[in-house]
């Protein structure tokens, strides 16, 4: 490692893509050997939240599925408390997954609603659930949020929504699709593209 | 607004759209990214530990009956923050091809062989110290369709969490001398070249044990908060 005269490091070890070939090791899904991490369903026995189904699909710029990405979420639970070891409650809810598109571009999570959550200043996040995206042709990890559409008060206040340009915000607020059943598209490109946030 | 990770150490990665790595094409944003703070959501992220991890997952040569074909190497180094400090307890995946240049994957389709003794997966968990350490085999270069006889240097992938949400890493290994980094789109989609060397591991006569298996160092950076000072390394 290159370090300053002091020790610090030159700087941050840059990324570069999943490339196509990641799902025998990261998402393996039954199809390989190896044992998987972290699967689609965070649903556990007790966990605070009422189950949802959230699936979609991922799309480049010409509109055709991106068959060969894989979604990481992150999330709270049904009460609004992330999985850091704190709380009474979800001590089983890990609050991560992980989802590879298949055919046409699809992924499905089965989760929990999440709750709203501490935002800056005291203020409350809509509930959310963060999402990175990884694919081949993708150098750096796709951060993005998926919002609820039955939360459209909560939304008006949400500081992060605030700094989306009101006419993208609608990418990011899931539709219904049933009960407790939800679609996201991912647009990664384009005139329909998802908002994409710098963190 | 609260942004407790600096973000100007982010502009050691590459941009989104790298037009000569032609994939990006259609798969970056072309509208400005959003700058958001760092809230709870981002500054908390999953744990996981040695639960995650199998005996043998850190010896990629010992995951079937037999041993794979190929050179053995081992592969360690220490991954710390952009201050120096070391992040333990952290859980690192690779994977990569075998000698040959192939991949399990079942897309991998490029007339090089499989090998039944290798999968090409591994994890373990980061030492006190931000150590960890891989016994694996040196992937080969392979073919790839992005451009008229291109082919990939040969690398490791390696995936890593570091404590929270704004700290997940994807990336590279690479390995010294390799010809092909200088005409491969995506090493070369990292526009600083200093950010670009530290892909680079670096043989190493201490790592390489006789007689057995040649030693590769490779540090790993995440990104560190803001709020914490540097500590003079004699203070502990």
């Amino acid at each position: 490692m290159m370090t300053d005269a002091r020790g610090k490091p030159d700087g941050i070890t840059p990324s570069q893509t999943v490339g196509p070939f990641f799902a025998y090791a990261l998402t393996p899904g039954g199809r390989y050997a190896f044992e998987v991490l972290a699967g689609d369903d965070l649903t556990v026995p007790g966990v605070a939240g009422e189950a949802v189904q959230v699936s979609g699909r991922v799309l480049d710029g010409e509109g055709k599925p991106v068959a060969d990405a894989f979604l990481e979420i992150w999330q709270a639970d049904g009460a609004g408390r992330y999985p850091d070891g704190s709380g009474p409650g979800n001590t089983g809810f890990r609050g991560f997954g992980r989802a590879e598109t298949r055919d046409e571009g699809r992924f499905a999570f089965r989760t929990v609603k999440p709750g709203p959550v501490a935002g800056p200043d005291g203020s409350a996040q809509a509930p959310h659930i963060c999402i990175g995206l990884f694919a081949r042709g993708v150098l750096r990890r796709l951060y993005t949020r998926i919002y609820f559409p039955e939360d459209a008060q909560a939304h008006g206040k949400d500081p992060v929504l605030a700094l989306v340009p009101a006419d993208r915000r609608g990418t990011l607020i899931a539709r219904t699709a049933g009960p407790g059943a939800y679609t996201f598209d991912i647009v990664l490109n384009g005139a329909d593209e998802t908002v994409f946030f710098e963190a | 607004m609260a942004l407790i990770y600096p973000v100007r150490s982010l502009a050691a990665h590459p941009p989104y759209l790298a037009p000569d790595y032609v994939s990006t094409r259609l798969r970056s944003p072309s509208r400005p990214l959003v700058i958001v703070p760092h809230t709870l959501s981002e500054l908390s992220g999953p744990a996981f530990g040695h639960d995650a991890v199998r005996e043998n997952h850190m010896d990629l040569t010992v995951q079937h009956a037999g041993e794979p074909l190929g050179e053995r190497i081992i592969v360690t180094g220490r991954v710390t923050d952009e201050d120096g400090r070391p992040i333990p307890d952290t859980l690192i995946e690779i994977w990569q091809a075998n000698a040959a240049g192939r991949y399990v994957h079942v897309s991998d389709q490029h007339p090089a062989p499989l090998d039944p003794n290798f999968t090409g997966a591994g994890r373990c968990v980061t030492g006190p110290d931000g150590s960890y350490r891989f016994v694996t085999i040196k992937p080969g270069a392979y073919p790839w369709r992005n451009h008229h006889n291109a082919w990939r240097p040969a690398h490791i992938h390696l995936s890593l969490f570091g404590p929270s949400f704004l700290t997940r890493l994807v990336t590279q290994m690479y390995f010294p001398g390799d010809p092909l980094l200088a005409i491969d789109p995506i090493y070369q989609s990292i526009p600083d070249e200093r950010a670009r060397q530290r892909l680079i591991s670096s043989f190493d006569i201490d790592t390489t044990m006789p007689e057995w298996a040649l030693g590769y160092r490779f540090d790993i950076v995440l990104r560190g908060r803001n709020e914490t000072p540097w500590e003079d390394p004699h203070d502990d």
